[in-house]
């Protein structure tokens, strides 16, 4: 348990003592603040219902460029060889930068507070939604960190781990979009179910429904222990 | 304090480790030589927990490396070859990051951290980040990461490679005095420096042991009095 402090608070500094941290902050506020507000005021509705649909798929290239370094640049520079070798079990590395990336999504997301806060200023916002678009948006923003933290032990090159990372979330996300032409209708609700877009949206509108908070936090899970079977392989 | 029984270990079809088996005792400072790919680093590896061997088995003070991996990784400080060392952290949050992972207390911490800067020479270039430094002192800090926890047994993969001459000789005099009360087992390309350090030599050609003994010892069997020539004609021969 103290352990995986330790290695959070190791990873938490090593993303703040970098660029990459305030480059991937930049990034997001730019591209989602310019998204949403560009027809914030012509739907004239003061809600952020807009905000949180354009999470998934902003998420599914952001985050993995946050993940992409964890296990890459290790196995890259061989410092892996030390971590490795140092009195840790794997899962207690693992859970370590997985939450790392976690507090790191969430420090990225603050920010977005100010965009609730100044929509309640200009109309009647209804905090239910935005406090359950939050508590779905770490949830998402978790999974997707799992996925990306798999895809970055996969490699020793990050270039190669973001694009792994950002492949898989981007299927995740538009899942349901691209299938629904090809697959028989019987077929729809597994697609569904499988689609990280379409259980996030149900957060996003207020409503706390146990299967999508399972569905999240299955993913995160099945994605982690992926991770700990591929850095045992590599034995 | 080491037991390596009948240890091999393949990469695919390369065979690195052939069936190697040695002892290493409590106190001894024990050189493990060999060209380039002779597969000490593999023999490393494996003791230190980074790989699993094909097959055989390595007891630690009586941990065998199957069950007891996080015991054994307890007792061993290791220094990889050219000390692979974040590059973004400063040098001292890296030594408080594995401090903290090698357990030692809040209190003596601090302590523990300074006295290794001493010991390694690393009190100037503390904030600094690994980044910024010279190789050789890159190599002091893998000397202290090595170090930190006071472990029992210590596992160096050519500490004095890349150092110039002044820190080899900081480093071997280092070695020297660490090695009065611990268990060392390490390499290095420069023969004269084993022969003025350790207490046993073992060598290995192709992934095989090729002598195990002292340098007296080998002088003897080998009927020839430089150490050079004993090495090549281990090693060179087929």
């Amino acid at each position: 348990m103290k352990n995986i402090k330790h290695i959070f608070r190791k990873e938490f500094k090593t993303y703040f003592i970098s660029p990459i941290a305030y480059i991937v902050i930049s990034v997001f506020l730019i591209i989602i603040g310019w998204l949403f507000f560009s027809t914030f005021f012509l739907e004239k509705q003061a809600n952020l219902t807009k905000f949180f649909s354009l999470l998934p798929i902003t998420f599914a290239f952001i985050i993995p460029a946050v993940t992409m370094r964890l296990f890459s640049e290790e196995i890259n520079i061989g410092s892996y060889e030390l971590l490795i070798t140092l009195p840790l079990s794997f899962r207690e590395i693992i859970l370590g930068k997985f939450f790392a990336a976690v507090a790191f999504v969430a420090i990225m997301l603050s920010p977005t507070l100010m965009y609730a806060v100044s929509t309640s200023l200009i109309g009647d916002l209804d905090w239910g939604p935005v406090i359950g678009g939050y508590f779905g948006a770490i949830l998402l923003g978790a999974s997707f960190s799992a996925v990306g933290l798999l895809a970055s032990s996969l490699t020793r090159n990050q270039v190669v781990a973001f694009i792994i990372g950002m492949a898989i979330c981007f299927s995740l996300t538009l899942l349901i979009d691209f299938v629904l032409f090809f697959i028989p209708n019987v077929f729809i609700g597994f697609f569904q179910y499988l689609s990280a877009s379409h259980h996030f949206q149900n957060i996003a509108k207020g409503v706390l429904d146990l299967r999508d908070i399972i569905y999240f936090l299955s993913l995160s899970f099945i994605a982690l222990y992926a991770t700990n079977l591929v850095i045992e392989e590599k034995k | 304090m080491i037991k390596i029984k009948n240890l091999t270990k393949y990469y695919g079809d390369l065979c690195a480790v052939d069936n190697v088996s040695f002892d290493i005792k409590k106190g001894e400072i024990l050189a493990l030589l060999g060209p380039n790919g002779a597969g000490k680093t593999t023999i490393y590896r494996i003791i230190t927990g980074y790989l699993k061997p094909t097959h055989g088995n390595i007891e630690v003070m009586n941990y065998n490396i199957y069950d007891h991996m996080m015991e054994i990784k307890s007792k061993i400080g290791y220094l990889p070859e050219a000390a692979p060392i974040y590059k973004d952290l400063l040098v001292y949050d890296y030594l408080d990051f594995v401090a903290d992972i090698r357990g030692i207390e809040k209190d003596k911490k601090q302590d523990h951290i300074k006295n290794l800067g001493d010991l390694c020479g690393l009190n100037n270039v503390m904030h600094m980040t690994v980044d910024e430094l010279s190789k050789g002192y890159r190599q002091r800090v893998g000397i202290a990461h090595a170090l930190m926890g006071d472990p029992e047994i210590l596992v160096l993969d050519e500490p004095t490679a890349g150092l110039d001459p002044n820190q080899i000789v900081e480093t071997r005099e280092i070695i020297k005095r660490i090695g009065r009360e611990k268990t060392i087992i390490y390499s290095t390309h420069i023969l004269s420096e084993a022969e003025a350090t350790c207490d046993r030599i073992v060598i290995i050609n192709k992934g095989k042991i090729v002598a195990d003994d002292t340098l007296d010892g080998l002088r003897k069997s080998m009927k020839e009095e430089s150490f050079e020539n004993i090495f090549m004609k281990l090693t060179k021969g087929n």
